[in-house]
């Protein structure tokens, strides 16, 4: 990649030229330094010059590695079939424009409002159901702090106690707040369910997977419920967040083991977002046995609870099906990158190799200007 | 203990300050009060001697710590955000979090002060309880007690070698004529014996000094810190007072040498001591590169501040664009101003490592680290003095890289400063001493030829010889001494006055005849000037006479701190400050220790000097003759030998006597009346001395010639044929021409003075040393009023041979782009010749001298040359053709021009000319030019010099380098480098200051460009988040990022990185001009490199973006490939500066990389819920496990550097620096190389030659008495005048050998 020429140096041991010897070898006491090829500065040093000719190659060789590395992304981004659909209900012809416009978080009733959409094209795989929301900033440095990880660990004394963190989420009406915090506070308590219509009209629901969802260490390690079997016992001194609708043992009705702390939807709400418009995983549609697609194409209808305001701060809520590749979800832009960035060094390379015949020649004999 | 009531307390404590304040100080024994409570002791408001050096004690040691620490701004900065980040509406980071790294740096920092603190606290205690012998009423005895008993007041009792505990006014000595010989090595490194002399006149008793007798009063001056003066008298009860000066103190510290015992009265006790007082720390200055530096961290906070405001209205834009209640926002009560004005701080706390905080204390590891390098190279160390290069100012190894101007002293720096005596001239009549050339000329050649020469040669000189009839013999011993002692030289060190070099003269034969003949005129009884002049020459001096028998023996000598084998304990030595008393021992004198040796040389040749005839052989038994002189000055030591070389011998020297052997083997013993010791004003010395036979005064004078000459009073005698006018115009055409031969003059006068006018001259001395008051102008006064009508006995020539490679080193610096000024003392012709010797000036040069007598033919003559310099750079004929022109200027004129309204156009001339050559400077003129230079034309400068006349221009020029010479310590003291030879300037230099320059300049680079690189990521995730201060990156990694993951590399880059190597810097040195004025460190590349940090950022952070936008991507697993990211690219960043890679670089580049990844992934497995607000926990194994990690971060690294790599590979295609080109010359092979080398300087160098020959028209000058006269017609007949011989010191090595 670079020019390498190890230098051949005087070695360690002989007497520095410049140091003359005779007389013996004087006395022990002597301040004269070690003669080492370290504390002379003397170690031999691979010493690169970066010029044209030497460092050709190597342009040649990321543009000939990036290009195709670039072109496999863009394909593998390309077959990723992705549905995205906008649920938000923000225009008056929206389905979901009702619901958006009664809502309150203490609604005990909740709003419902169907969607309809066709997938041109059948989904195969594993197919990931995702909520997407935008303009929601996750990542609001005082939001991010809000939150007691000791506390949706399991510590009993944290559950009791929860951190000052959590503020002003933290207790209410004196009883401490599980899961406290403004995070656990603003869960996203949309519920979506999925249907597939028949040309004859009957609608068919389909099978969404609730486990698997959350991050295997997220579920098993990093987030524990409170000892004891029963869980609204462990939870009996706590109140629910504000705007929760249900206690957090009761949060996944259908299935015990997905309650309290260890609700993956409430792992994967905690798990914040990075930036302000992201997704989050919601459910799995399991790939089924045989040769039928996982979703085939047709026509679709969403219902959705619609319990999750955004619309009041500009936001938008989506539903996204995506199947995966090795590569995650569908982006194309890597694969434009490397492409890009393959054919610059590329061209680099040629520019270089016509500065090198034009140049190249002159530094065997440089000249040193005055 | 009586108990006091607190109102005496206060008095006594009040007093006591008045009593310490007080200009004169009275004291009185303490014997009298023995063993009474200390309220009633006389001196008790005195110090003790109990030193303390120690900066903390145990119990305060961490607030005082603290508080030294705070005074650094950079760490009240850092605490001051450590504090912010307390507040809660304003805090980014977990509070205790973000005290880490201001704890770890004052931990460190800490550590490393109580460390220093606890070795000087164990130094204290060994010093403080060193036994020392204190007189004792009760005892009626003196008795050993420890040092820190030693009170103000008390007698203490010193022995043989002992060291002085405090400052002692000498009362007895148990040698004869009251004299107590010391050694100050340990205060200024000058090994000599120096004599000091009991106050006359308190001793009375032959029997031993009884201290309880002892009832005066010693008045003495407050303490200072001036070695060399000392005012004080004692007050007799009968109101007698008794001037005493510094020559009857001894200072704490030194040693007694061939002394039985003295006893002293306590004068200054512990830290009012002058050794301590003395003892100012270490120097510190600041490098031009940190003054740049200090700007751009300036530009820093600027940028720094512009972030937190874009930060601080962006949240408020943020904030008001917010409808409604968004779950995410808290609920708050501040309004969005306030707010948003809150969030200005916590985008300084988040954005604060953009102040490169770290970067100090890199910047110091990296100096330790250089310095180690530097003291540590072998080329810097003189095998003869046995001494290694001392870097004494830890923080501007970088300022040696970026010198400009040199300022060099000629005088034992690029001289050797070891005197040979070459010529005299005596009563008008030149003794050119042919014979002694020749023996000069032989042992100037090589050793292996020596053999040879000695066969061809013995029957000119035996000829010679045999014109008294005398045989061969003292040659031949001679030569057989000489190859002895030379070979025992080279074992050890050279042997500075016991070389056969200095201290052997072959007389010349004329001289000798004429010596004879007035001799047998009737010797001494006479006054013949021959014999005077000889007297003079073996009086008039300061030389200590020792003899073998009574050779001191040197006490075991602490060794040199700074050598060790281990190089931490080394480096810890360079962080340790000066500390007391393990100051260095300098080994200047080290030939005395040979005493053994030398002395077995010296009785083979017993005859080498009583070998002139048989009717001058003394009659004084063989072994006297192992006689050993120790000069202060050189030329004294030169002067003494040639004398002894004709018979004169200097038996002893007491102050009060001089005892001289003739030729005749008659010994005369000389009362010594006075010695007016030589200053830099008078540029003279005189000694009264009492002639023992005609019991005439006579005052023998020695000075430089224009300090004589103008005091020369009547002829010598009026039965000489010859008119004094005519000596005195005959010598002084001799002194010329020993001056254009490159020698030291020095004219020998004597007076005889009148019984009365010494007595009314004696009166007005003694008022002046009892003065207290201007004592030093009273005194030079008298000598003034001494030395007038001088009747001139003759001149000395004393050649100082130039040091080895001087003009190689000249020539190199010359290339190097530095232009190099000699400053000295002597006369105009002799810094000429010593200017062409040393290749300043060469043949082809142009040269302008400038002598003139009054200002207004200064003023025209600076006009004149540079209207004429001026005309020919405007002609455009001469475009790209540099004039070598060469100005040689003197004290007197130098004076003028120096003067406020000359001095721009003095510069303007200056600066348009190579070397400039000062001569007949004084030291403060010296310093006035270094800081002219340096202040007007803002260039670095560097001076270097040997001697106490060079400190203060080694303190006026921005590096100052001190020569561990012939002349003592003062130098090296002042210096910031000590170094023991010229030549290693060169190296020094060109090598060591291209090194660490280009090392320093290149890290601080980096350093900004890595600061801005990686807080501009936070900057620019603030964009999609609200500017709420949120950190993508674990605070604890972003911590671990800055302390461990990137900080090695830079460190590791700013000691070892080698852009050329040695050889071709040395072979090449216009590699230097690369440092030189701006340098790589300047206001372009700083910016270029905050502009590639911006670029680099935004790559780094927005590939990662445009990757996981609008996926389940959290925010830590976001960070993740963003710190991953800017670590390799900070890493290939300084691969790409690196310009050679040994396996140190390798183990710590690797060594990060894995450390990252080690300790991050560590972290991530440990930390399940440890830092609360970031979920580390598993995310960078979770990322590893994706493929897209790895291919965001291969892009990212490559886009973000594609620019610098391209740029850089573009850059040295196209147009290569010449640092490249060097890099070049590096990789071929050595042989190759110096061929390469060897033709492309022979190419310039002809047709550069070509270019610089060329005449300018004479200017015209103004009038008659202003010569601008035009120095290589002048050489030209100097060289033809001149004998053979004389030109040894020109002779020029060929360069590139």
């Amino acid at each position: 990649m670079m020019a390498s020429s190890y230098n051949a140096k005087e070695e360690v041991d002989g007497h520095h030229p410049g140091s003359s010897n005779h007389g013996g070898t004087g006395p022990i006491n002597s301040k004269k330094p070690d003669n080492t090829a370290f504390k002379q500065q003397r170690l031999p040093a691979w010493q690169p010059i970066l010029t044209a000719g030497t460092v050709l190659p190597a342009f040649f060789v990321i543009g000939l590695i990036f290009i195709p590395i670039g072109i496999g992304l863009y394909v593998t981004s390309n077959n990723i079939k992705e549905f995205e659909i906008d649920y938000t209900g923000a225009e008056p012809n929206s389905p979901c424009y009702v619901c958006a416009q009664n809502f309150s978080w203490n609604s005990t009733t909740p709003c419902f409002c169907t969607v309809n959409f066709t997938l041109q094209q059948p989904f195969e795989n594993n197919i990931y159901m995702y909520y997407g929301l935008s303009n929601f900033y996750q990542n609001h440095r005082r939001y991010v702090k809000s939150r007691d990880d000791k506390q949706l660990n399991g510590d009993s004394k944290a559950l009791e106690e929860p951190s000052s963190d959590c503020e002003p989420y933290r207790k209410s009406g004196g009883a401490p707040v599980a899961p406290c915090g403004a995070i656990a506070n603003s869960l996203f308590n949309d519920t979506l369910d999925l249907s597939y219509v028949e040309t004859n009209g009957t609608s068919t629901p389909i099978e969404l997977q609730k486990s698997g969802i959350a991050w295997w260490t997220d579920k098993h390690v990093k987030f524990k419920n409170p000892p004891g079997s029963n869980l609204s016992v462990a939870f009996q001194n706590t109140v629910k967040p504000v705007n929760w609708r249900r206690p957090v043992y009761e949060l996944d009705p259908s299935n015990p083991d997905n309650n309290g702390f260890i609700n993956e939807d409430l792992i994967v709400w905690m798990r914040t977002a990075a930036l302000p418009t992201f997704r989050k995983l919601y459910r799995i549609i399991p790939k089924k046995s045989g040769a039928v697609s996982t979703l085939p194409s047709g026509s679709y209808s969403l219902r959705i609870a619609y319990n999750y305001p955004v619309l009041s701060f500009d936001g938008r809520k989506r539903m996204i099906l995506s199947t995966i590749s090795w590569m995650g979800g569908k982006n194309p832009f890597l694969g434009i990158a490397y492409i890009t960035v393959g054919s610059i060094c590329f061209f680099l390379g040629i520019v270089l190799l016509i500065i090198n015949h034009k140049y190249g020649n002159r530094s065997s004999s440089a000249e040193i200007p005055n | 203990m009586t108990w006091r009531s607190p109102l005496a307390l206060v008095r006594d404590a009040l007093q006591g300050q008045r009593a310490r304040e007080k200009e004169l100080r009275s004291l009185t024994s303490n014997l009298p009060h023995e063993g009474q409570g200390r309220g009633t002791q006389p001196n008790r408001f005195f110090s003790s001697n109990a030193i303390k050096t120690t900066k903390y004690s145990l119990l305060f040691f961490i607030p005082m710590n603290l508080f030294e620490q705070f005074h650094r701004l950079a760490n009240i900065y850092f605490v001051g955000l450590a504090i912010l980040n307390f507040i809660p509406v304003v805090n980014a980071f977990q509070p205790e979090v973000a005290l880490i790294p201001i704890c770890v740096i004052l931990s460190l920092t800490a550590l490393k002060d109580a460390w220093e603190d606890f070795r000087r606290y164990q130094s204290d205690r060994r010093v403080n309880n060193m036994p020392c012998f204190i007189y004792s009423r009760k005892q009626k005895r003196f008795v050993e007690r420890r040092w820190k008993d030693v009170r103000v007041g008390d007698f203490v009792k010193v022995v043989c070698n002992e060291i002085v505990p405090a400052d002692l006014l000498l009362l007895y000595s148990s040698e004869p004529n009251g004299v107590c010989h010391i050694e100050t090595a340990n205060l200024d490194g000058e090994t000599n014996l120096k004599q000091r002399t009991v106050v006359s006149g308190v001793c009375t008793t032959d029997r031993g000094f009884e201290p309880e007798s002892f009832n005066s009063t010693v008045v003495c001056e407050k303490p200072n810190n001036n070695l060399n003066h000392f005012k004080c008298f004692v007050e007799k009860p009968n109101k007698e007072k008794l001037g005493a000066g510094i020559e009857s103190l001894l200072l704490r510290g030194c040693t007694v040498r061939n002394t039985g015992h003295a006893v002293g009265f306590v004068v200054y006790a512990g830290h009012e001591t002058k050794s301590m007082l003395n003892n100012g720390g270490s120097r510190s200055k600041r490098s031009k590169l940190e003054r740049k530096l200090n700007i751009d961290v300036f530009f820093c906070v600027i940028l720094l501040f512009t972030m937190c405001l874009v930060g601080s209205v962006g949240h408020y834009m943020w904030l008001e664009s917010r409808t409604g209640s968004p779950p995410y926002l808290l609920p708050d009560s501040r309004s969005n101003s306030l707010a948003s004005f809150h969030m200005f701080f916590t985008m300084i706390i988040l954005l604060q490592i953009l102040i490169p905080i770290s970067l100090y204390l890199s910047i110091e590891l990296v100096k330790i680290g250089q310095i180690f390098f530097i003291v540590n190279d072998i080329d810097l160390y003189d095998e003869e003095t046995d001494s290694c290069m001392q870097c004494r100012a830890l923080n501007i190894t970088e300022d040696l890289g970026q010198i400009d101007y040199v300022f060099s002293d000629k005088t034992g720096t690029l001289t050797e400063n070891k005197m040979v005596f070459r010529r005299c001239t005596i009563m008008g009549t030149e003794f050119p001493h042919k014979e002694n050339a020749i023996r000069l000329a032989v042992l100037d050649e090589p050793e292996s030829e020596e053999e040879i020469i000695f066969n061809q040669r013995p029957h000119s000189s035996q000829t010679a010889w045999s014109f008294e009839g005398e045989d061969a013999g003292p040659m031949d011993m001679h030569r057989r001494g000489q190859k002895k002692s030379k070979v025992v030289g080279t074992a050890r060190s050279d042997v500075a006055f016991s070389s056969p070099l200095e201290t052997e003269v072959v007389p010349d034969q004329n001289l000798v005849r004429q010596i004879s003949r007035a001799e047998s005129r009737g010797g001494s009884q006479r006054t013949d000037p021959y014999l005077d002049f000889f007297l003079a020459l073996t009086i008039c001096n300061t030389v200590v006479v020792s003899r073998a028998t009574a050779r001191r023996q040197r006490a075991g000598l602490s060794p040199c701190s700074s050598q060790t084998n281990n190089s931490f304990e080394a480096l810890s030595d360079l962080v340790k400050k000066a500390s007391l008393l393990i100051q260095r021992k300098s080994s200047r004198f080290r030939a005395q220790s040979q005493g053994p040796v030398i002395d077995s040389v010296r009785m083979e040749s017993p005859a080498d000097t009583n070998g002139l005839s048989p009717s001058v052989r003394p009659t004084a038994p063989a072994g006297s003759e192992n006689l050993y002189y120790e000069a202060e000055s050189p030329d004294e030591a030169a002067l003494v030998h040639a004398a002894r070389a004709y018979g004169f011998v200097l038996l002893a020297r007491t102050p009060k006597n001089v005892s001289v052997r003739l030729p005749s083997g008659q010994v005369l013993d000389f009362e010594v009346l006075d010695v007016l010791t030589f200053d830099s004003n008078r540029k003279r010395m005189s000694v009264l001395v009492r002639h023992p036979i005609t019991k005439e005064c006579v005052l023998y004078t020695k000075g430089a010639d224009f300090a004589i000459m103008e005091l020369l009073g009547t002829p010598y005698a009026e039965n000489l044929s010859k008119s004094h006018k005519n000596i005195a115009s005959d010598t002084q055409r001799h002194l010329d021409g020993y001056a254009k031969e490159g020698f030291r003059t020095l004219c020998i006068a004597k007076k005889v003075v009148s019984e009365d006018e010494y007595r009314r001259w004696l009166v007005s001395r003694k008022s002046a040393q009892a003065a207290i008051e201007q004592k030093e102008q009273l005194i030079m006064d008298t000598a003034v009023q001494m030395e007038t009508n001088l009747t001139l006995l003759g001149a000395t020539g004393i050649e100082d041979r130039l040091q080895e490679n001087v003009p190689d080193t000249t020539v190199a610096l010359r290339e190097a782009g530095i232009h190099v000024w000699v400053l000295t003392g002597d006369k105009l012709e002799t810094a000429v010749n010593i200017g062409y010797a040393c290749r300043l000036l060469e043949d082809e040069d142009l040269l302008i001298s400038m002598s003139c007598k009054n200002k207004v033919t200064c003023t025209s003559s600076l006009d004149c040359n540079l209207e004429e310099m001026r005309r020919y750079s405007e002609n455009p004929q001469n475009v790209g053709t540099i004039p070598n022109i060469s100005l040689v200027i003197d004290g007197h004129t130098l004076a003028m021009v120096l003067s406020p309204d000359l001095q721009d156009r003095f510069v303007d001339l200056a600066k348009r000319c190579r070397t400039v050559l000062c001569c007949r400077m004084t030291p403060l003129q010296k310093s006035a030019v270094v800081k002219l230079v340096r202040d007007k034309l803002k260039v670095m400068t560097l001076a270097v010099g040997d001697g106490a006349n060079d400190v203060n221009m080694i303190q006026a020029a921005d590096v100052g380098v001190g020569i561990s010479g012939q002349e003592g310590m003062q130098a090296v003291m002042a210096s910031d480098f000590a170094i023991s030879r010229f030549k290693h300037l060169k190296k020094l230099l060109l090598v060591h200051g291209h090194w660490c320059y280009t090392r320093l300049a290149n890290m601080i680079i980096y350093f900004f460009y890595k600061n801005v690189a990686y807080v501009n990521l936070l900057f620019w995730y603030q964009f999609f988040c609200g500017f709420t201060g949120t950190a993508m990156i674990d605070y604890w990694l972003m911590i671990f990022f800055n302390l461990f993951f990137t900080s090695t590399p830079p460190i590791m880059f700013g000691i070892f990185d080698k852009d050329v190597s040695a050889e071709v810097l040395l072979g090449v040195p216009e590699l230097y001009r690369t440092g030189q004025g701006k340098g790589e460190y300047n206001f372009l590349t700083f910016w270029i490199s905050i502009l590639d940090a911006f670029y680099q950022s935004l790559v780094g952070f927005f590939i990662p973006y445009w990757v996981y936008k609008d996926s389940d991507v959290d925010i830590f697993t976001f960070g993740t490939p963003l710190n991953t990211i800017s670590l390799f690219t900070m890493l290939l960043h300084l691969s790409i500066e690196i310009k050679s890679w040994t396996v140190v670089h390798w183990i710590i580049m690797l060594g990060s990389v894995g450390l990252y990844f080690g300790v991050t992934l560590a972290y991530s497995a440990i930390c399940v819920n440890c830092n609360p607000p970031s979920n580390a926990y598993w995310v960078l194994q979770s990322q590893m496990g994706d493929p897209m990690f790895y291919l965001v971060c291969t892009i990212s690294t490559l886009v973000a550097l594609l620019p610098r790599y391209t740029f850089h590979v573009l850059k040295n295609s196209i147009s290569p620096s010449p640092l490249l080109q060097g890099r070049e010359l590096d990789r071929m092979d050595p042989s190759t190389r110096d061929q390469w080398i060897r033709e492309w300087r022979g190419f310039r160098g002809g047709g550069g030659g070509q270019v610089k020959r060329y005449q300018l028209s004479p200017p015209p000058s103004p009038t008659q008495e202003t010569p601008v006269d035009f120095r290589p017609e002048f050489l030209n007949s100097a060289e033809a005048t001149s004998d053979d011989f004389s030109l040894n010191v020109t002779t020029q090595r060929p360069v590139y050998t």
